[in-house]
């Protein structure tokens, strides 16, 4: 039995906050949008994922209980990403495009 | 070709009857096993097995089952030809799988328009017809998706919901609920009445029967063709009447389907026989565009309509889908840049699998076939030419 983060895609707004607190499992892409790497969660990790959970103000996204060998519901795509470096204090990315004129939110 | 849509018989009961037979009672696990047995799988698109989902359905409490005759697919008219000319086909089926399932509620879901009035009509011929629920679907890309369709029965908008739970875990009502398409209903009426032998007589071996097929765009007569599952492309336009004019490509299984070249046609309408070519048979649908015409513009045309159909519901559909239209928009004019192709891929690759539904994968899926099929000409306009137009210019020069 392994762990995924998970995404409900209408309920994320593309706030970013995910991408922040779990900079090992999520990027933004140029929307704002969580980027979801689906690479089980490893135990240092757990905590980072659950914290991130809560702080999502749509309640967007989720820990996913995945049976090992089993396909899982629909997975959160996208290939692992770099490894992520953990950076006390800063802001993991540039926010991507989070200001850019065009980019258009759900609600 | 004709099994479902038989010439010179009316829509009505009578006719109906005359023609096919009255449809005799039928014990739900041997209608199951019969489904399995000739191997019937879906016509909208998907082509799941139906006897898994008939089976997962009929454990459930109060199972509802409801008939998708949505039809979003503008190039798609076979569901609304089946409702016009054999409704009770549909209506059959659409009673056996309640009797398999053991449902509680019998829903069709119709395209918004004349189709309506044939389902109502052939279901006041019916006894307990009054007890089935027609709803109509609004004109739009996504109204035959499943959960957008189980979002309208309920009474909200024809937008698609997340899943999990699927729609035959949690349907209409919360409830467990078989969504099947209207012809796939079509032929569990012709299969509870002939058999699975019967059944597997056209088509292949992994891909039984027959299927409908809408051929539009540069043919003769185009319209609605019955052909057996694994018939080449190129006699399933000769149904249709042939090309009108000589063909560049086809786009097979509709706007989120693949272009085929048009030296390709000799691929069998099958998922074995197109897989090679990365499309697939999807909900029949084969659109001819003829050599004169600029298959970018054309490809264009279809991406910024599948962008204004996004539900808006998901960041990467709603931001990407638009985005995919403009630089195809860019692409197919005069004179494109080379960061406009890598801007093409680089976004097929950020808006697929990630959305509540599969319109932006069934979007990336005919892009990519873009790509693919239509790579001499983007080196064409690239270079400020354009195939189609060029072969115009070298036809017009050399007529007399």
């Amino acid at each position: 039995m392994s762990q995924r983060i998970s995404l409900d895609w209408i309920a994320c707004d593309g706030r970013g906050l995910c991408a922040e607190l779990l900079p090992e499992r999520i990027a933004m892409d140029e929307w704002g949008y969580p980027l979801l790497d689906a690479t089980p969660l490893s135990a240092d990790l757990d905590a980072h994922a659950r914290r991130a959970v809560r702080a999502c103000p749509t309640r967007a996204l989720r820990v996913q209980h995945v049976p090992a060998g089993a396909a899982g519901g629909p997975a959160p795509a996208s290939q692992p990403l770099p490894a992520g470096r953990r950076q006390a204090g800063t802001a993991p990315h540039a926010s991507v495009a989070r200001g850019a004129a065009r980019t258009q939110r759900t609600r | 070709m004709s099994r479902l849509l038989l010439p010179g018989v009316g829509p009505g009961l009578a006719d109906h009857l005359a023609a096919r037979g009255p449809l005799q009672a039928v014990d739900a696990v041997w209608l199951a096993d019969e489904v399995e047995r000739a191997g019937l799988t879906g016509r909208g698109g998907a082509r799941f097995p139906l006897h898994r989902k008939l089976r997962a359905v009929a454990g459930a409490r109060k199972p509802v089952v409801v008939a998708n005759a949505a039809e979003g697919e503008p190039a798609s008219r076979k569901d609304a030809t089946l409702l016009e000319r054999a409704p009770h086909l549909v209506l059959d089926g659409l009673d056996l799988a309640a009797r398999a399932v053991g449902a509680h509620r019998r829903i069709v879901s119709v395209h918004e328009g004349p189709g309506v009035a044939h389902v109502r009509r052939a279901l006041d011929e019916r006894p307990g017809g009054e007890h089935v629920e027609v709803v109509d679907a609004p004109a739009a890309f996504l109204s035959g998706e499943e959960s957008a369709l189980v979002s309208r029965v309920d009474g909200r908008p024809a937008l698609p919901r997340t899943r999990p739970p699927a729609v035959w875990q949690q349907g209409v009502g919360g409830r467990a609920t078989l969504v099947s398409n209207a012809e796939t209903l079509a032929h569990l009426a012709l299969l509870a009445r002939h058999g699975a032998a019967d059944f597997r007589a056209e088509g292949t071996r992994e891909e039984p029967g027959t299927m409908l097929c809408t051929v539009s765009g540069a043919v003769r007569r185009g319209g609605v063709v019955e052909a057996a599952i694994g018939t080449p492309l190129a006699a399933v336009l000769s149904a249709a009447g042939g090309p009108a004019e000589p063909l560049r490509a086809v786009l097979v299984g509709g706007y989120h389907g693949a272009w085929l070249d048009a030296g390709l046609l000799e691929t069998p309408l099958s998922s074995a026989g197109l897989a090679p070519q990365g499309a697939s048979p999807g909900a029949g649908v084969l659109v001819a565009l003829p050599a004169s015409a600029c298959p970018l513009r054309a490809a264009a045309v279809i991406v910024r309509y599948l962008a204004d159909s996004s539900a808006r519901q998901c960041g990467p559909c709603l931001n990407g889908l638009p985005a995919l239209a403009d630089t195809l928009d860019r692409l197919a004019s005069a004179a494109p840049t080379g960061a406009d192709r890598l801007r093409l891929e680089q976004l097929t690759g950020l808006v697929a699998g990630r959305g509540a539904c599969h319109h932006p994968d069934g979007t990336v899926r005919f892009v990519r076939s873009v790509l693919t099929t239509f790579a001499d000409d983007l080196d064409a306009h690239r270079a400020g030419d354009c195939v189609a137009t060029t072969a115009i210019r070298r036809y017009a020069s050399s007529a007399p």
